[in-house]
């Protein structure tokens, strides 16, 4: 069995349609859990008090903000390659689900950030690449809506794609390229001396597991709507001739 | 139930207020767009599927 055969909207439209009520389903219950958890069970830490709450929305909405964008560009380069339509509409529903996340990372941080740092905004290396990251979608967004020809605008964005990528990357690493900044290390590592406490690091792993869940969910039911908003298209070209 | 958040508790509230009030609005919007795309593909598919004027 290939994977090519989801490029065929009808098959996506059947498989996805099947799959929503239970991806939606293991949303609503790891999102209820991760967050309940994190928000009502977990101790406060000994120096940042009950800011140390902020993690569980705050990590998971950054890692998404990212790995939205890679979603993208994986999709966008199957388009640029194999011209499949479900790939470039699967990117373009994409983007205003990571630009919600970037923008969720964005409020978090600076709310955190005054408190523990005395300012709500610092021109630090990580924070200044997810601003750009978000400018960057921002940007993707309008390109799709200013662009009425499909094929054409899919092309354009997938080459905005291509371009954001490098700050996609770069507010993933940043905080290793420049020492300088504000922003901490990162929270979660392959060494397990470097993650935070386990009291902390499990109901983060839950929620992480709950914003892949929504991203997945948004993504399935956003593509859906692009794949009918294209067809509803053709008709109406068919009839506006006929 | 209610954790007791301190004097962090403005900021704590309104981070989890702000991101849910987001997440909540993009999923509702999200569904909006999907009911009102489908509705007008179903209405579309139903006319063009009608035979014209001077069709059999």
């Amino acid at each position: 069995m290939s994977l090519w055969r989801y490029a065929n909207p009808v098959e996506f439209m059947r498989v996805s349609g099947a799959a929503m009520p239970v991806v939606w389903a293991m949303t609503a219950l790891t999102l209820g859990v991760g967050l309940g958890w994190g928000f009502f069970l977990t101790p406060d830490d000994y120096q940042q008090g009950a800011t140390i709450k902020i993690l569980f929305i705050h990590v998971p909405a950054a890692l998404m903000a990212i790995n939205a964008w890679l979603m993208m560009l994986v999709a966008s380069l199957v388009w640029f390659i194999r011209r499949h339509h479900v790939s470039a509409l699967a990117a373009r529903a994409a983007a205003p689900v990571g630009a919600t996340m970037t923008l969720v990372t964005l409020a978090t941080g600076a709310l955190w950030g005054q408190p523990m740092w005395g300012a709500w905004w610092a021109w630090d290396p990580r924070l200044t690449s997810f601003f750009i990251l978000f400018i960057f979608y921002i940007g993707y967004i309008a390109l799709w809506e200013a662009i009425d020809e499909p094929d054409k605008a899919a092309d354009l964005t997938a080459i905005v794609c291509f371009v954001g990528s490098v700050f996609a990357l770069l507010s993933r690493y940043a905080v290793f390229f420049w020492s300088q900044g504000l922003h901490q290390g990162p929270s979660l590592s392959m060494d397990r001396q470097e993650n935070v406490h386990d009291t902390f690091y499990q109901p983060l792993l839950v929620c992480i597991a709950g914003f892949v869940l929504l991203f997945v969910s948004l993504v399935l039911l956003r593509t859906r709507t692009e794949i009918r908003a294209r067809r509803l298209r053709a008709l109406e070209a068919v009839e506006a001739r006929a | 139930m209610i954790p007791d958040l301190g004097r962090y508790a403005g900021t704590v509230v309104a981070a989890y207020g702000i991101s849910l009030a987001l997440l909540a609005g993009l999923v509702g919007l999200s569904v909006l767009r999907n009911v009102r795309v489908r509705r007008a593909l179903a209405r579309m598919e139903r006319e063009t599927a009608r035979p014209r004027d001077g069709q059999a």
